[in-house]
């Protein structure tokens, strides 16, 4: 059982791993973008705004299975293949990052306007703002926001395994569902809930331990 | 100083035009300490915005130190605001950064390395008296800390000019006073000239040299403090000297319960020593009621307020009256 259990383990792992740094890379800037440009802002430009909504929810309205096999071709061009666990990460990343971009700017707008006023009234500029101000503010809740980033990636990989991408997910339905081997599939579960579980923790005592306010 | 031209600011809303500030002009002198009064919505918060461009004005020009600050691009603009520190009624400090790394925040955007950082702040730690809570939260602090944290963090850079836009309006009246005392002090050793935002008379009384009062984006009246609580032109003006607590309501004595003739009294400290009221009533053949009296500590002396009610001859009582004026006394008759 271990012997079947842990490669699928780590698999998941190397999968939500990667895919949560690239989606946090691609949906991080996304969500800046989304919160200065808005009107009223420190950078506003509302036709980008507008734009980058509009590819947000269009992103985010996708099924993720169908969103996957759309992005086969990007995955063969980046990685060279289309199944593996590799290949998977591209298509989490992709299908994660409007998900993080959404989340990073409601933690980012929930900063106290009053102190990005202060800001500007010191001379700070956008970019201070940004680094300084926003993120320093929003940190607590960012990491919320990375939370609950890494346990739906954790949801979306087990979806993936089933179109190739192993995983405890494909470890799940290949055993469980097609070999009537009950045990794997609930083992595989249970892991998954621990999995889950453990990172709600740590990320919700992280958020709770860094926060001042 | 600070020189604002015919300032205008709209707010569009819609079709609706809100015109918050109404063609403002105004001087605040060096070293001065400014005060602006008004009730909410009067457009106080939007004046005081625009002399930082916090606030684009729609038109009109402000000028600091003839510097326009209405025809400076972006990147001057950004640098001029590192002259002119701000405080707020919410204080807005930096909720997850110490109160060390709050002042030490405006020197940081200026890029200056940490020796000079720490010297900085540890001086602005011991002026706001915060040397112990060096490293507190702002979560930590009460409202009166938290307000001398952000002043500390406002006068980091040296700037010129302080602007408080209703500074002590969220603390209780001991700590207001405490804030005051230090705003005048900083004005004092510093010679920054603030401009100060409030709704309450009090803050004027004890710490403005001069005051506008603003209704409705324009203002009505300015004056030195002196004047205005000696002899308010507008009638908003006397309704916020009255709104305050300890002076005489003027509406709770009506002329009518009286037989003769009610007048109030207004004088400065110096005359105060005199005694005015007991030498017009020997002088002239009249009685005099006290109905009632207060005096009002101003920055430099004192303003006195009496209600009195004069009977006898009418001919004795318009003397005494005259004479009352000729010795610098604001004499209102009350009929
Ligand atoms: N950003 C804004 N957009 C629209 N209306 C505003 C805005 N800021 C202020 N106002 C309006 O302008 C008027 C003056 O507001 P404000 O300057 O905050 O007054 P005060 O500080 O004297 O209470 C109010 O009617 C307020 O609703
Ligand atoms: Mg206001």
């Amino acid at each position: 059982m271990i012997d079947l259990v842990l490669p699928s383990v780590l698999e998941t792992l190397y999968m939500v791993f990667f895919s949560t740094a690239f989606s946090l890379l691609l949906g991080f800037p996304l969500g800046i973008l989304l919160v200065i440009t808005e009107k009223g802002s420190i950078w506003e430009k509302p036709m980008l705004n507008k734009v980058l909504n509009t590819i947000i929810n269009l992103l985010r309205s996708f099924p993720f299975i169908i969103l996957m096999i759309l992005l086969f071709p990007l995955s063969k061009l980046l990685i060279g293949k289309t199944i593996g666990t590799k290949a998977t990460i591209v298509p989490l990343s992709i299908a994660a990052a409007p998900f993080v971009a959404r989340v990073m700017e409601s933690s980012l707008k929930e900063v106290d306007k009053g102190v990005i006023e202060f800001s500007l009234s010191m001379g700070a500029t956008v970019p201070q703002i940004i680094t300084k101000v926003l993120f320093s503010e929003a940190l607590p809740s960012i990491i919320l926001g990375v939370t609950l980033t890494i346990i739906n990636l954790i949801g979306y990989s087990a979806m993936a395994g089933s179109i190739g991408g192993g995983g405890l997910g494909d470890l799940a339905i290949r055993y469980g569902l097609y070999r009537y081997q009950t045990d794997v599939m609930i083992v595989s579960v249970i892991v998954i809930i621990i999995l889950v579980q453990s990172i709600q923790f740590i990320g919700n005592t992280l958020a709770a331990k860094i926060n001042k306010k | 100083m600070i020189s604002i031209q015919n300032l205008s600011k709209d707010f569009t809303n819609g079709k609706e035009i809100l015109t918050a500030v109404d063609n403002i002009s105004l001087n605040v002198n060096k070293g001065e300490i400014f005060g602006i009064i008004g009730l909410s919505g009067a457009g106080k918060s939007t004046l005081i915005r625009c002399i930082n461009r916090l606030e684009e004005p729609t038109s009109g020009k402000i000028f600091i130190d003839n510097v326009d600050l209405t025809s400076l691009d972006k990147e001057s603009l950004r640098l001029m605001r590192k002259e002119i520190g701000m405080i707020f009624q919410h204080f807005n400090l930096l909720s997850q950064k110490t109160v060390y790394d709050n002042i030490a925040f405006p020197l940081e955007l200026n890029g200056e390395n940490k020796d000079q950082i720490d010297k900085r702040v540890n001086l602005l730690l011991e002026y706001v008296e915060l040397t112990d809570k060096k490293y507190s939260y702002p979560s930590q602090l009460s409202g009166g800390q938290k307000q001398r944290v952000a002043i500390a963090r406002a006068i980091a850079n040296n700037p010129k000019i302080l602007l408080s836009d209703e500074g002590t309006s969220a603390l209780d009246p001991r700590t207001t006073k405490s804030i005051l005392s230090l705003l005048n002090r900083i004005r004092r050793e510093f010679g920054i000239t603030i401009v100060m935002i409030t709704h309450q008379m009090e803050v004027v009384k004890d710490i403005c040299d001069r005051v506008a009062i603003m209704e409705d984006g324009k203002i009505v009246e300015t004056n030195t403090v002196e004047s205005i609580f000696r002899e308010p032109k507008t009638k908003t003006a006397s309704t916020f000297i009255s709104s305050m607590s300890n002076t005489i309501e003027d509406e709770v004595i009506n002329p009518k319960d009286f037989n003769g003739i009610l007048i109030r009294l207004s004088y400065l400290g110096n005359d105060a020593n005199q005694p005015i009221v007991s030498k017009a009533i020997k002088q002239f053949d009249i009685n005099v009621n006290i109905l009632s009296g207060n005096i009002n500590k101003l920055q430099e002396t004192n303003v006195g307020h009496l209600i009195l009610e004069l009977t006898g001859d009418d001919d004795q009582i318009s003397k005494a009256i005259s004479h009352l004026r000729n010795e610098d006394v604001h004499v209102e008759v009350l009929q």
